[in-house]
């Protein structure tokens, strides 16, 4: 909105423009995007190949097994991440929130170096467990700890957070350093979509069942964003929600961490560009949040995969440049408004 | 009816709330009155299952507050407190949605919907049902907290200083509609005022606190006298009759 948007004290009515045309054009990238990304890569895999069941190129091979899987991965991610951040959001009474903000993830990358250093022989979904395990202790963690932050100190509520994170982060540096482990731990902390072929990414179906859930409860989470005492009032239990939302962060974020690795700023960013546009009911928000994390990770992760072809850059460099911009321009218009 | 029996309510080692019985229901409006740090708020908060007593009983038409379901609760009670800083970037529409909740739990039947379409109206926010609250004057913000309250259809309603920060025509509108949900909707509405002058033309009953005891309950006209409302703010008040109304003057 510029400021020619806001309103004036007219007393004609005036209603807000529909962002429908915004819908439609997330939707058209998402497909344009998903297909472009199956036909994105190394080997030369075009519809026509596939559709010729070329045997040298053993493209349909390649699509069943590598494509799609990626594809796919990345939408999951997309779209859970995005979700995690607007859950968080309103948990926090706070749009600088999200897991990657408030030490979440660190706590799960350190549950999943307890499980390497523990049992070297767990499954992936045992690890996947962990780790949501630890990231639920550190959302509880960063619950407490913000409770005696000022909910209107809007900056320091992520600053403590990312505190946080720096502290758990750096005991997980240690003991990783320690024990030999630092390589491991670069692979989750740099996220990339790059070895997810089939078998190694259905863990993301979780973190997508995650997103239905958050759809389900939705009333739920924007009743708990106008805070404990409007809740309360409703006759809504806040605790309950409040932990049925730590749940979901913090599965979404294990899931993710296991499969593609950390990826910065989306569940940051996406949500406070869909406040914008449509604002913060999370009912209305959540298609909107999943389509565009969807789209933004689709679009950064086939520009890792073409930028230095044959080689991959990973993607969370990618999402952090385009993240990182885009917070940054969110900042500054939000610090233009009189608040 | 609302009762409290006994209730106490400590911080530490200072009472908030010291031993107060009390019941509300009967009368339209009430207005709770009384210097900071008196004691409504909390008194507010106890009722509205916000805070515990550590003495006494709370109850609401005979349900006692910390044994009732909360969601039960919320169809004959609402409590709007009085900070309303909410952060969340919603629509006028979507608030008052949220006050159907108790009833609807999420899913809108018919009905929710003509209640919300009746608190719009009745609150004259049809102009910015689709405005965000962050886009509103002060207010049109509150008169969008009170269609909410309005649209949670429940008997008694609580208002924490819903006049903090308005200008003397809103403060005067959102008056006329607190005295018009009471008589044409048969609301039972205790709000919390500072000015006595309004507590004394909209209210039908007074209640005034202090220390964290009530120390004067009757019809607003017996409140308004110099020594009881000297005693109430520990403060000279002169109360003078203007066209058969007491004023209460407390400047100079």
């Amino acid at each position: 909105m510029t400021a020619l948007d806001r309103p004036l004290t007219s007393t004609l009515p005036r209603l807000r423009p529909r962002r429908s045309w915004v819908g439609v054009l997330v939707g058209v990238l998402l497909v344009v995007l998903a297909v472009t990304s199956l036909f994105v890569g190394v080997s030369d895999v075009t519809p026509a190949s596939v559709l010729r069941g070329d045997a040298e190129s053993d493209a349909a091979f390649l699509l069943v097994a590598s494509r799609i899987p990626r594809t796919l991965a990345v939408l999951l991610v997309g779209a859970s991440l995005g979700i995690a951040g607007l859950i968080m959001q309103m948990l926090v009474r706070n749009k600088f929130v999200e897991p990657g903000t408030t030490g979440v993830s660190e706590f799960a990358t350190l549950g999943m170096l307890v499980t390497i250093v523990f049992f070297p022989g767990m499954a992936v979904v045992g690890k996947m467990g962990v780790a949501a395990a630890f990231g639920l202790f550190g959302t509880w963690v960063f619950l407490r700890v913000v409770r005696f932050v000022p909910v209107r100190q809007l900056v320091l509520v992520p600053l403590v957070g990312i505190m946080l994170g720096g502290v758990v982060g750096a005991v997980t540096t240690f003991f990783a350093y320690r024990l030999d482990l630092l390589q491991s731990l670069g692979q989750w902390s740099q996220g990339s979509f790059a070895t997810i072929v089939q078998g190694r990414y259905e863990f993301l179906w979780i973190a997508g069942a995650m997103v239905v859930v958050a759809w389900i409860a939705a009333d739920r989470f924007s009743v708990i964003g106008l805070g404990e005492e409007f809740a309360t009032n409703l006759g809504l239990d806040y605790r309950k929600v409040v932990a049925a939302g730590m749940v979901i962060i913090a599965v979404i974020t294990a899931a993710v961490l296991v499969t593609a690795g950390m990826i910065p700023f989306l569940g940051l960013v996406v949500p406070n560009v869909v406040s914008l546009i449509i604002g913060d009911n999370v009912r209305r928000a959540i298609p909107w949040v999943a389509g565009i994390g969807a789209v933004l990770v689709l679009a950064c992760d086939i520009v890792a995969r073409v930028v230095r072809m044959p080689y991959e850059i990973p993607l969370s460099v990618i999402v952090g440049i385009v993240g990182a911009a885009l917070f940054l321009w969110l900042l500054l218009r939000r610090g233009s408004r009189a608040h | 009816m609302i009762a409290l029996e006994n209730v106490t309510k400590r911080y530490g080692s200072s009472t908030v709330v010291d031993d107060v019985s009390i019941a509300f229901g009967a009368e339209g409006v009430t207005a709770l009155i009384g210097p900071n740090g008196a004691g409504k708020s909390t008194l507010f908060g106890l009722v509205g299952r916000l805070l515990k007593p550590d003495a006494g009983r709370v109850s609401v038409d005979g349900q006692d507050v910390a044994t009732a379901p909360s969601a039960a609760l919320a169809t004959t009670l609402a409590v709007l407190r009085q900070d309303n800083s909410v952060a969340a970037r919603l629509t006028v529409h979507d608030l008052v949605e949220f006050g159907r909740f108790p009833h609807s739990r999420g899913r809108l039947t018919v009905a929710d919907r003509e209640h919300i379409e009746r608190a719009i109206d009745y609150l004259d926010l049809q102009d910015y049902r689709n405005r965000f609250l962050d886009e509103l004057s002060g207010g049109q913000r509150q008169r969008a907290f009170i269609a909410m309250v309005l649209a949670q259809d429940t008997k008694y309603v609580l208002l924490d200083e819903p006049l903090n920060n308005l200008d003397l025509r809103h403060m005067t509108e959102i008056m006329r509609l607190i005295r018009r949900m009471a008589d044409e909707l048969g609301k039972r509405i205790v709000i919390v005022l500072h000015d006595i002058n309004v507590a004394a033309t909209y209210a039908d009953r007074i209640v005034a606190m202090r220390d964290g005891g009530v120390v004067a309950d009757a019809p607003a006209r017996e409140i308004m006298r110099p020594e009881v409302l000297g005693a109430v703010y520990d403060t000279p008040v002169d109360v003078r009759e203007i066209d058969g109304k007491p004023v209460a003057l407390y400047y100079g």
